[in-house]
């Protein structure tokens, strides 16, 4: 019975990939920081998705985004600083290239976890919300990404590594450093 | 003609299922004639991602771990010379009378698919597939043929409790709101699912967004309210994008906004963005966050019918509540009490993880054992170890021992014990694990997150972590464990919400199972089950070792000694019990007792 009325529906205008890419492009350009700065108009409940767009931008929240914020949106500074320090998701300081994420969930934690952060830790040098000095690692944990099944897990920017031993762990930290050194001497190359 | 479907979770995007799919849609495209290619969400089996499945007809085959170096071969078998399902790779397979066969169909036997129904199955970013499979029926029912007081009795006559972990029933909170006047209402889904170790609402976001926003439509209708909010984790990126889909298409089709179906209700709503606090799933700390302040809880009463997000009265429910919703109006609230208990009806999802064999989600009935989720589903456990207990309810919850694995899985028998029903997280134990350290985990998780309102819950659960702390390093002293229940008690009392109320209930249940685990921490100076390292031996195992002499090297006090190629030594007596060793050997040859 209920094929019925959906097969009954006009055919669409647009192809469905035609309409997500649309939908895409809009959901892209309403996140835009500047956008969503111009098109403010005291709506409440903006202060967090404007952060949000501020991250995304800067890739941390410079001291001058709290102040463009503060003028537009007339919140005292100390107010978004306020919320800035209560979400860990904000960041006051600028990231490495290569953010990592070290699942700290429960199932990570009993198929050892600790062992992986420490790995991490000794092959960079740095401790849990560190950046390396040269630029190239930040390391945070993270309370779950959701990949249990894999534990123990980490995140390098958006890609997911599971089932890790300290072994590999080097691996593909070296891997991300060989990495960034190759595309180094193509970009001096080239210049 | 054959369905290739692929699933494409975060589970399985992480396990390389986006290599896969491509290997697949190639060989596909040369093939036009013989089979289509199809994504969908998490199928549920996440232990043998990524996962390929085949349809024709009514039969279906999955088959799993597949890479696109094996996808091929499966392609050309299964594809295109049309041999039976079978192999290793063949995780599960229904003929087309309805046999099944494959390595794990126990894994999918026990379970009654309510939420999960279109997960794993449809296309999660077509709202044309949700259609085909029944979607916006329950809507189309409520908005054209119900009065909001015939959907909230029905809701009530079926029993169903809501799934965010306190278990309130949700046809009563839906009347409270409705009773309550107001310029505008609200309907909140929470969506923030910041338990570790539980991923269900992920999972149904990313398999099946659709039956979510049907299920707050419905609402709306009930109580009267023309916005909603979804309240979603950052973390969850995928999830944020296939709800934005999904709204924008159904807004497309005419399930949201004005006049939907032409019933003259209006609805419309929006995401929102978590920014990662755990306490944001309380909802009053969640309606702040919504309004775009600090996370913190706020005094009830005002309930949040009376008073909930912008000072208007709210209906708030979690991901598994709303996703319920729509087939118990289309099928009747007493075909949804017919599963479950009497109290609990209905059925529950688990995301079963940990120590145990087959990780990933499961819907069962209300009132299935313990036993049966951890051995039947979950194949038991890893590498032939001992059961030790499962973790329910997450920071909030409790650690259940094996000797009471007949509980039966409901809103009355789990708190019985001291843990909490939870959202649905279940993490499984081994005989490796330390219960004192899986305490001083929670404590940790929660002392972090915990928003600093109520001094107890901030200073409280922070003095608790210190004893456990000190117990795992093998300095505590006699007294700790009575400061601990101590501390419990008083922190419970004295926190507004629940973060606070619940943060000492992963102490007091190892402590009420574990006393013997403790006493050892304190007395003997020893971790029996060999995870708190200042309490361990470390020794090198010398059918691993191959003396490649790293973990001499990274030693800081020299406690190894070995020559290259030749097994190595750690002298105990120097050795400081930093871990280095471990961490830089590349065999796993060092080992802690």
């Amino acid at each position: 019975m209920h094929l019925c009325w959906a097969l009954a529906r006009p055919a669409p205008r647009r192809t469905w990939t035609e309409r997500l890419k649309g939908v895409m492009k809009t959901a892209a350009k309403n996140e835009n920081f500047s956008y969503r700065l111009w098109r403010y108009e005291g709506q409440p409940g903006e202060l967090i998705p404007l952060l949000q767009s501020a991250q995304e931008h800067f890739g941390y929240i410079p001291r001058r985004a709290i102040t463009y914020i503060a003028g537009v949106t007339g919140i005292p500074e100390s107010d978004i600083y306020g919320v800035i320090t209560f979400y860990s998701q904000f960041r006051l300081r600028p990231m490495g290239r290569y953010v990592i994420r070290v699942c700290a969930g429960t199932a990570c934690h009993v198929s050892g976890a600790k062992l992986i952060r420490e790995t991490i830790e000794d092959e960079l040098g740095i401790e849990v919300d560190d950046t390396t000095e040269d630029g190239l690692f930040t390391l945070n944990t993270v309370a779950c990404i959701g990949c249990c099944s894999l534990a123990p897990v980490m995140m390098i920017n958006d890609d997911t590594h599971g089932r890790l031993t300290p072994a590999s762990v080097r691996k593909i930290l070296r891997s991300y450093r060989k990495k960034a050194s190759e595309t180094a001497d193509t970009v001096a190359g080239a210049s | 003609m054959k369905k290739l479907v692929v699933g494409m979770g975060t589970c399985g995007l992480s396990a390389g299922a986006q290599a896969t799919y491509d290997r697949l849609e190639e060989l596909a495209l040369q093939h036009p004639d013989v089979c289509v290619m199809a994504r969908t969400g998490c199928i549920g089996m996440c232990y043998r991602e990524p996962l390929v499945e085949i349809r024709e007809g009514d039969s279906r085959a999955i088959f799993g771990g597949v890479t696109p170096e094996s996808a091929e071969e499966l392609f050309r078998k299964h594809v295109l010379e049309d041999r039976p399902p079978d192999g290793e790779s063949l995780v599960f397979a229904c003929g087309p009378d309805g046999e099944t066969s494959g390595a794990e169909c126990g894994f999918l036997d026990l379970q009654e698919r309510i939420v999960l129904r279109n997960c794993g199955t449809i296309d999660p970013e077509s709202i044309e597939d949700y259609e085909f499979s029944g979607g916006y029926l329950g809507a189309r029912k409520a908005l054209l043929e119900m009065d909001p007081e015939e959907i909230v009795q029905v809701v009530k006559d079926s029993g169903l409790r809501g799934r965010g972990g306190a278990g309130f029933p949700t046809g009563l909170k839906w009347s409270f709101a409705a009773a309550n006047e107001g310029d505008r209402k609200y309907v909140v889904c929470n969506a923030d699912e910041g338990d570790p170790g539980a991923f269900m609402d992920r999972s149904v976001l990313e398999g099946d967004p659709h039956s979510v926003l049907e299920g707050m439509i419905i609402c709306g209708k009930a109580i009267g309210a023309s916005f909603g909010y979804i309240y979603c984790r950052a973390e969850y990126p995928l999830a944020i994008r296939r709800l934005q889909i999904a709204i924008a298409s159904a807004r497309d089709k005419g399930y949201l906004g004005t006049d939907i179906l032409g019933s003259g209700f209006d609805f419309d709503m929006k995401i929102k963005q978590g920014a990662g606090a755990f306490v944001c799933g309380e909802e009053t700390a969640l309606f702040a966050s919504i309004e775009g302040e600090r996370g913190m809880p706020r005094i009830r009463p005002p309930f949040p019918a009376e008073k909930g997000l912008w000072k208007k009265p709210t209906n708030n429910n979690n991901v598994e509540t709303y996703a319920n919703v729509p087939w118990i109006i289309v099928n009747g609230p007493e075909a949804f009490s017919a599963f479950g208990t009497e109290k609990s009806p209905g059925t529950k999802v688990f995301a079963l993880a940990g120590k145990v064999v087959h990780g990933g989600l499961a819907e069962v009935p209300m009132g299935t054992t313990i036993e049966d989720l951890v051995f039947k589903i979950g194949g038991g456990i890893k590498n032939g170890k001992e059961f030790k207990a499962v973790q329910m309810g997450g920071p909030s919850g409790g650690c259940i021992p094996s000797s009471m694995k007949s509980t039966p899985v409901d809103f009355e028998s789990i708190p019985a014990t001291g843990a909490i029903m939870g959202s649905g997280g279940m993490v499984v134990m081994d005989e490796d694990t330390c219960m004192v350290e899986i305490a001083r985990f929670f404590l940790d998780f929660t002392q972090k997150e915990s928003c600093g309102k109520c001094t107890f819950c901030r200073i409280g659960t922070l003095r608790m972590l210190e004893i456990l702390e000190r117990l795992t390093r093998g300095e505590g002293v006699p007294e700790d464990i009575e400061k601990l229940e101590q501390l419990s008690v008083q922190i419970k009392e004295a926190s507004l919400c629940g973060l606070g109320q619940t943060a000492p209930n992963p102490v007091q249940t190892t402590i009420r199972y574990y006393l013997d685990e403790y006493k050892a921490h304190i007395f003997d100076g020893k971790c029996p089950a060999g995870e708190c390292q200042a309490l361990v031996e470390f020794s090198i195992d010398p059918e691993k070792c191959v003396g490649c002499t790293l973990c001499a090297k990274n030693c800081p006090v020299d406690a190894i000694s070995g020559k290259v190629k030749e097994v190595h030594v750690i002298d105990s007596e120097i050795c400081v019990k930093c871990g280095k060793c471990i961490t830089s050997c590349n065999f796993g040859a060092v080992v802690t007792r």
